[in-house]
């Protein structure tokens, strides 16, 4: 991180304003975050804490109420495009084939189709989906249509890329292999990975570090370092290392829970305790 | 996936019931007509109809022709406006406020009514012929298509601008595709309204046609003749219809084939997600 940060978040706050009359929502409030150039970073935080919001906001997709982002130490001009971005749904198109689907960045930046399909088909095998690619997305695994609206996002060539849960609809075992198999690829390419998820295994397990969020208004309540030896294999979470961030991160969260069980909008319990 | 049998058996299982049950139907009708005596001009058995549809097989196939030409035409009229509509009505929130309820007003007007006027306006060739089935046929096609239009998940819209495509890109790439199966359940039902705005069409002004031969042979009450003439425009509504489906088949394979497997399926909701 020395070397200056790939994507730094300053001073975020988001209000929706209250439909037809309705009661403002203060999704987040001065969030700050700071990546750096190959860094895996993870935000875990309750439902609601405003995850998807500030992912939105980094992709470019709605503006702050106030707050800045910066990529490589500067605002750029315009956000939208500038990052990979994975939404929490895979949003494959249903009427394009798996290969057609990976292509779509590829398509977008203007590449030629044979070109794309040749840079694409390159990538099948790694990404576990060799001999789908003529397949029709409703045909495929939970797993797989993860890993090919993956593939679609690492073919868009952006070097940040916004992972939305993207386990979090598949059942353990897969999410499992999907982890390991993020990993490895992970490790091949180093990009600059942001991912969100619910789970803390899978936060620590993956990632350099951790953000953890309060819920309503989201915040950043702690920033953890994981300095689990890499490559890492699934023994690690059986760790005392592992146990002991495992603990740290789950205080926190277990409090906000507890706080109320429903999120209640003024609750400084937490913030006192950090 | 389960077998599904041979190509025959499959084509067999689509054709038979229906085949069996028109069997069925039209014996119950034979024997109702024969063994209640019924008067010829009242209700002719099936037999007769058969009959009287090869003795008369030139003069109907010479006014199918006229008929024939007049629904594809105004089909594809009801096409061009009902989509063009939908497109219009979709392109602006304000422009949708303002047309959507007159679009529903306009059903409202009884065309077989108002059909005397178009010949009026625009004399007894084909163009009162034309206009009179579009304007009872574009209906569904404009609302179905107006409902597609919205079925693209915002999220692929999201994902399609942080790819950086415009909204003529968005359109093409998500939201038109998205709403083609909605357009195609528009068409079939067009399909059929269409045989029967052709009918109104010639009831108003015609020398010729199907519609022509019903008004005429009502008049001589000649009602098993009138039968073969209903017969045959049910013939054609029949054909239209098989080729929209075959239209779609061929089109939106995808579609096809994700509804298949999902057996009992209505909707085309293809992913799931937590
Ligand atoms: N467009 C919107 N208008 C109004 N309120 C919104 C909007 N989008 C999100 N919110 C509210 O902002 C808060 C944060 O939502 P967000 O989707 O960012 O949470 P999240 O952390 O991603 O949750 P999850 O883990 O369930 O995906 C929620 O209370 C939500 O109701
Ligand atoms: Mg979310």
């Amino acid at each position: 991180m020395q070397a200056g940060s790939k994507l730094k978040i300053e001073g975020l706050s988001k209000t929706y304003r209250g439909a037809g009359g309705g009661e403002n929502v203060t999704a987040l409030k001065d969030v700050g975050i700071e990546i750096g150039a190959g860094e895996f970073v993870s935000i875990v935080g309750p439902s609601g804490c405003g995850k998807s919001t500030l992912f939105n906001i980094i992709a470019g997709l709605i503006r702050p109420s106030s707050g800045k982002v910066l990529l490589d130490g500067r605002q750029p001009d315009e956000l939208l495009g500038s990052v990979g971005y994975m939404p929490q749904r895979d949003c494959l198109m249903p009427w394009r084939t798996v290969l057609d689907n990976t292509t779509l960045g590829l398509e977008l930046n203007g590449v030629r189709k044979k070109e794309a399909h040749k840079k694409a088909k390159a990538e099948f095998e790694r990404f576990g989906l060799a001999g789908f690619e003529k397949h029709w997305p409703a045909k495929l695994s939970g797993g797989m249509k993860q890993r090919a609206a993956l593939l679609r996002t690492f073919l868009a060539g952006r070097d940040v890329m916004l992972l939305d849960e993207p386990f979090g609809a598949l059942d353990a075992l897969t999410r499992a292999n999907m982890q390991q198999w993020l990993l490895d690829v992970w490790q091949e390419d180093r990009k600059t990975i942001l991912f969100v998820t619910h789970d803390v295994e899978e936060a620590i397990y993956l990632s350099d570090r951790v953000y953890v969020m309060s819920g309503r208004p989201g915040r950043v309540s702690l920033d953890v370092k994981v300095s689990l030896e890499r490559p890492r294999k699934p023994e690690v979470t059986m760790s005392p290392e592992f146990l002991v961030l495992k603990q740290k991160l789950l205080r926190p969260l277990e409090e906000a829970a507890a706080g109320g069980g429903v999120f209640i909008d003024d609750r400084p319990t937490l913030e006192e305790q950090i | 996936m389960f077998a599904r049998g041979t190509r025959a058996r499959r084509i067999a299982a689509a054709v038979l019931p229906p085949v069996l049950f028109a069997i069925f139907v039209l014996g119950v009708w034979q024997l109702y007509t024969v063994v209640g005596d019924i008067k010829e001009s009242t209700l002719p058995p099936p037999t007769d109809i058969a009959k009287s549809l090869w003795e008369n097989r030139s003069m109907l196939i010479d006014n199918a022709w006229v008929t024939i030409k007049e629904i594809l035409l105004g089909f594809a009229a009801a096409i061009v406006l009902g989509v063009g509509l939908a497109v219009l009505i979709r392109s602006s929130r304000k422009v949708e406020r303002a047309i959507y309820p007159w679009l529903v007003v306009s059903q409202m007007v009884p065309i077989p009514a108002i059909a005397p006027l178009l010949v009026i306006w625009t004399g007894f060739d084909l163009r009162p012929k034309v206009i009179v089935i579009m304007l009872v046929s574009f209906f569904p096609i404009a609302v179905n298509t107006i409902d597609g239009l919205r079925a693209a998940e915002p999220e692929l819209l999201n994902l399609l601008k942080t790819l950086k495509a415009n909204s003529w890109q968005r359109f093409r790439k998500a939201q038109l595709p998205a709403a083609l199966p909605f357009m195609f359940s528009g068409l079939k039902v067009a399909a059929a309204l269409s045989v029967i705005g052709a009918v109104f069409a010639e009831w108003v002004g015609a020398s010729e046609g199907l519609g022509y031969l019903v008004l005429v042979l009502n008049n001589q009450t000649a009602t098993t003749e009138m039968f073969a003439v209903i017969f045959t425009l049910a013939l054609i509504g029949i054909l239209l219809f098989l080729f929209v489906s075959l239209l779609e088949r061929v089109l939106l394979p995808w579609y096809y084939e994700s509804r298949e497997t999902e057996g009992e399926g209505l909707h085309l909701e293809v992913e799931e997600n937590a």
